[in-house]
């Protein structure tokens, strides 16, 4: 090539820059998303979709998949002459149960909150000592529910004990166990949705407050009428962050019972777990099956959620 | 406890570097590094482990040896994962049919070779354990006898004899019983405690060549003969003979319980000496028999488990890895680590001398000459390993609620046909 | 105000609050009360069955020591560092810039983009957990602290995201167009004058995520192993088996396995709570 010119080279880059600034505006935006959007399409979005693939083959994890069709659907279903999958239909009922027991952190949550807010001195104290549970990890909230229900050396029998009530095994008999995971769960929820009430309690107006107590709304009206339908953002909130850990139930089922007694206390999450990375052979595509029927059940909320949040955004605009 | 073992393995190390001074000769020496993933996690083993580590380390100056010692339990879930995603070169793992999976996905490199060198006569009578379809796939570094631990001075106290039959068994229990004391302490959180009692009861039943038709899938779960040994079982059940709660306790936690006379007996294998003494029980408190005779006309049959180091087929240091595998079964090493000081069970190496230990000897004795009907390696690693998972959590189950038999034998059934057909 | 406020309330109410409230905060902390208390008893208090009463004597530094000195948590707590801090600087970066593409700019596809970074974020793990695994063992990740940084960056970017735009939604939008009529580059619009003003939502964010972050249990399972690269909430379980039915150990580590995040809340807890709340209030 021979050596171009000082000049015309300015030239040829100047209508280049020219075109970046004229079109700066639509491609920025492109430019700061890119490195977003490829992490979240690699770790995210695209494995989504390969789940779905490896849940029509068995594969090991190593080797090459074998095309199963809905083989891995049918055992896990029971369709044809087979029985249903008993720990599957255990998983799955668990589940249902965490999701419906666990909002009952969001009526608890309220609960706290209305009775944390109050302006006594040391109040803020007592705010964040009720709040804190819920920056503890899950694997440790765990343990300690565990050695709380402990049948001999646990404080709750020691307590029961003392009312003359128990002992209970909670985390070893099967009809309780999942109960008593639950409330362990419930805990720092609770936390969470009470800290969420409180922010909401904050902002209620109070001129709305006076003027309903003028006209005679006095305690379960007020609230009813008054309060909660301006702590709707938080309601929603919570309501999701709620659902979301219902069904991430993973680190304290693996941490307090591993599963057990028998199995009972088994979910979704944890038994695709336990089926994918099995001591006696990966069942990666029989793992992926049981992801799939979760993220079906998931995807019920999540499509719920996103239409209220769209609702909101059309609102904004 | 501690400074006993650091002194052995001192002395350790000078047996040592003479005693493989042999092998030396013929191998270039070792360089790079040596990754070790090792489950034995408990006080007493996890310091043996970490002796037999830098001991090997001091003899190989260029070697590094890495040593990551990971939770037993946890070590059950997460061996598959390390051998195929990371494999270090050398893993602790078990013998018979729980190398099965990993034999057969090819994770475990074939070391049939190191099996052939002179040295390894001595090791002849595991080689069975350590064979799966005509190759070794390891070597074994301790086994040990399972067996009736109770304490003495508690069966003293009430004139108890140690049992040998089923009828004794039962009238002793009643005994306890009757005195407020539970006759066996047990966790089965981890499941494979139950197992044991499995193995025994079943094999005191039915006979040590049943046992093993049912293990290698043969013969029916739901078979009479099945349920006559549940139905032997149950009979200490109904009594209320095991401690209450035991699904909640792991083995260790379940301890207390025998150590401050609550229960008098523990069915369990020769390592829980060692955190027997550590909690406080002396030897003149504490003291062994065999499992009862249940039906006369079959022979004892007893649980052994090997405990065993494998090379990861993915292994980088191969030469390295296999010495460390001699290094191990060498009959010095064999004698110091089994020591009742260090792990507390019997030497693998013919060739090496078993502890002055009460209970290692009549452990030996009782394997040696009083196992006429066979050599079990545990529930958990003579049947398939899928079928021992799914077995385990039956047995606890029917510990706590023997009235579910019906289901949980049927539950099994329906698993062995999945697996064996 | 609602509920009533004290000050307008009968005499008796407002000293049984007083009362009540400690009282209620002691049964809502009990479980973590027996813990502390188990954290610094003498193994003898438990082999005499004093379990939940006061220590037979004061044994923290013992206990505490044995879980600094004689353990692998020191290195489980190294790694969750490792993790923990690239991870927020990452996720914190991605989003900055997501959040300022979607919240300043209008384009067709601005609504769908960020729709699917708030689905991906409810998303169940399980549903990604074999092949990110797969991915993550052939990019020769596995088992390091790298492997686990770079999926939660990309996992936590959706989260980030939704709450950089929002708040950026919520700056004034003149200040923008006042810079863009003096001229001012884009990219110049992000650094001096959008990023300033996102301080208290940087802050927010990365408490939040630090705690989010350090609390991963199923990650750290899935993608690592050992102590080589494990964070200390998967470590807790190796420390467990060393102290098998050490109950005293075990709660003194668990605690400190705990205090982090523990820690992070109480210094920064206004913007911990602001990064929660937000969205709780119109």
């Amino acid at each position: 090539m021979s050596v171009t010119p000082a000049v015309p080279s300015t030239h040829a880059s100047e209508p280049q820059r020219g075109w970046y600034k004229r079109n700066e505006i639509a491609i920025t935006p492109w430019l700061f998303l890119a490195p977003a959007i490829l992490f979240f399409a690699v770790y995210v979005i695209i494995p989504i979709g390969q789940s779905f693939w490896i849940s029509f083959h068995e594969w090991d994890g190593l080797g090459e998949k074998t095309w199963v069709g809905t083989a891995n659907y049918e055992r896990l279903l029971g369709w044809g002459d087979q029985n249903m999958d008993r720990k599957f239909e255990t998983s799955f009922w668990n589940n249902i149960k965490w999701l419906v027991l666990y909002l009952l952190a969001i009526p608890a949550g309220l609960f706290i909150a209305l009775f944390l807010n109050q302006t006594v001195t040391g109040i803020r104290f007592y705010k964040s000592m009720f709040f804190f549970p819920f920056v503890i990890s899950q694997v440790v909230v765990g343990l300690v529910f565990s050695w709380f229900y402990l049948p001999r050396e646990g404080l709750l029998n020691a307590i029961l004990g003392f009312f003359g009530a128990g002992p209970v095994n909670i985390l070893g008999d099967p009809t309780l166990a999942t109960y008593g995971i639950i409330a362990a769960g419930l805990w720092p929820q609770t936390a969470y949705c009470m800290i969420l009430y409180l922010t909401g309690l904050n902002a209620v107006d109070p001129e709305q407050v006076e003027a309903a107590r003028l006209d005679g709304a006095k305690g379960w009206k007020m609230l009813w009428y008054v309060i909660l339908p301006q702590l709707k953002p938080a309601t929603f909130i919570a309501f999701v962050v709620t659902i979301i850990g219902a069904l991430r139930s993973f680190d304290l089922i693996s941490v307090m019972t591993n599963g057990g007694p028998f199995g009972s206390t088994r979910v979704l999450s944890f038994y695709m777990f336990e089926e994918s990375l099995s001591e006696f052979g990966f069942r990666m595509g029989y793992g992926a099956a049981i992801a799939v029927v979760l993220f079906f059940i998931m995807l019920g909320f999540i499509t719920y959620f996103l239409y209220s949040m769209y609702r909101d955004e059309k609102g904004a605009r | 406890m501690h400074s006993t073992l650091k002194t052995s393995f001192a002395a350790l190390v000078a047996a040592g570097v003479t005693a493989t001074a042999g092998f030396a000769d013929g191998h270039a020496s070792l360089s790079g590094e040596l990754n070790i993933i090792s489950d034995m996690s408990n006080p007493a083993p996890r310091a043996v482990m970490e002796g037999l580590a830098a001991d090997f380390d001091a003899m190989h100056p260029d070697l590094t040896v890495n040593l990551t010692i990971v939770d037993r339990e946890a070590w059950k879930t997460q061996i598959r994962n390390a051998l195929s995603a990371n494999p270090p070169d050398v893993v602790n793992w078990y013998a018979a049919n729980r190398m099965r999976p990993y034999v057969d996905a090819g994770l475990f490199m074939d070391i049939s070779d190191v099996w052939e060198e002179e040295a390894f006569d001595a090791l002849a009578s595991t080689k069975g354990a350590m064979t799966l379809d005509g190759a070794q796939w390891g070597v074994p570094y301790t086994y040990y006898q399972w067996g009736v631990y109770y304490r003495k001075d508690i069966f003293d106290q009430f004139g108890l004899e140690e049992p040998t039959n089923w009828e004794e068994e039962l009238a002793n229990c009643q005994t306890l019983l009757d005195n407020g004391i539970k006759c066996y302490t047990i966790g089965t959180k981890f499941l494979w405690t139950a197992g044991g009692w499995f193995d025994y009861i079943n094999s005191r039943t039915n006979g040590y060549d049943f046992h093993m038709e049912l293990a290698r899938g043969e013969v029916p779960w739901t078979d009479d003969r099945v349920r006559q040994t549940f139905a032997n079982w149950r009979q200490l059940i109904d009594m209320g003979a095991f401690i209450d709660d035991h699904q909640t306790y792991s083995w260790q936690e379940a301890l207390p319980f025998m150590v401050n006379g609550e229960a008098a007996a523990y069915l369990m294998g020769n390592f829980a000496v060692a955190a027997m003494r550590d909690g406080g029980l002396g030897d003149d408190q504490l003291d062994f028999y065999q499992f009862p005779v249940i039906n006369p006309d079959v022979d004892y049959a007893e649980d052994a488990p090997t405990d065993t180091f494998h090379i990861a087929s993915g292994a980088t240091n191969v030469d390295a890895a296999k010495e460390f595998l001699r290094y191990v079964t060498s009959a010095e090493v064999q004698t110091a680590i089994n020591a009742g000081d260090a792990l507390g069970q019997l030497p693998v190496n013919a060739n090496s001398s078993i502890d002055d230990d009460k209970f290692l000897e009549q452990g030996f004795d009782m394997l040696s000459n009083n196992a006429g009907g066979g050599i079990m390696q545990f529930f958990d690693r003579d049947f398939d390993a899928e079928m021992a998972s799914v077995g385990m959590e039956g047995l606890q189950e029917f510990m706590v609620f023997p009235d579910n038999l019906d289901d949980i034998l049927e539950r099994l059934e329906e698993t062995r046909q999945r697996i064996y057909n | 105000m609602f509920p009533t406020p004290l000050e307008k309330t009968s005499r008796s109410w407002q000293i049984s609050y007083q009362v009540l409230l400690p009282i209620a905060l002691i049964i809502w902390l009990l479980p973590l009360i027996a813990v502390a208390n188990f954290s610094i008893k003498p193994e003898s208090d438990f082999v005499n069955g004093n379990y939940w009463g006061l220590p037979g004597s004061f044994e923290a530094l013992n206990n505490y020591g044995k879980v600094f000195f004689e353990s692998n948590m020191p290195r489980y707590l190294w790694n969750s560092l490792w993790i923990t801090i690239p991870t927020v600087i990452g996720a914190v970066a991605l989003s900055c810039m997501a959040g300022f593409a979607l919240g300043i700019y209008k384009f067709k596809s601005n609504l769908p983009i960020f729709f699917m970074f708030i689905a991906g974020n409810f998303v169940p793990f399980q549903i990604l957990m074999v092949p990110v695994r797969d991915m993550t063992v052939s990019l020769n990740l596995y088992d390091t602290n790298l492997g686990l940084v770079l999926f939660h960056i990309a996992f936590q970017t959706g989260f980030c995201t939704l709450f950089m735009r929002n708040f950026i939604r919520a700056l004034p939008f003149p200040l923008i167009e006042a810079a863009r009529v003096e001229g001012i580059s884009e990219w110049r619009i992000f650094l001096y004058v959008v990023l300033p003003l996102m301080k208290p939502a940087l802050a927010a964010l990365s408490v939040l995520i630090f705690t989010f972050i350090w609390n991963d249990y199923f990650w750290a399972v899935v993608l690592t192993q050992g102590p080589d690269a494990q964070p200390v909430t998967a470590g807790i379980t190796e420390f467990n088996s060393q102290f098998r039915a050490a109950y005293h150990l075990m709660s003194a580590g668990s605690i400190v396995a705990a205090l982090p995040p523990v820690l992070m809340f109480f210094l920064m807890q206004k913007h911990f709570i602001a990064g929660l709340t937000l969205g709780a209030v119109k």
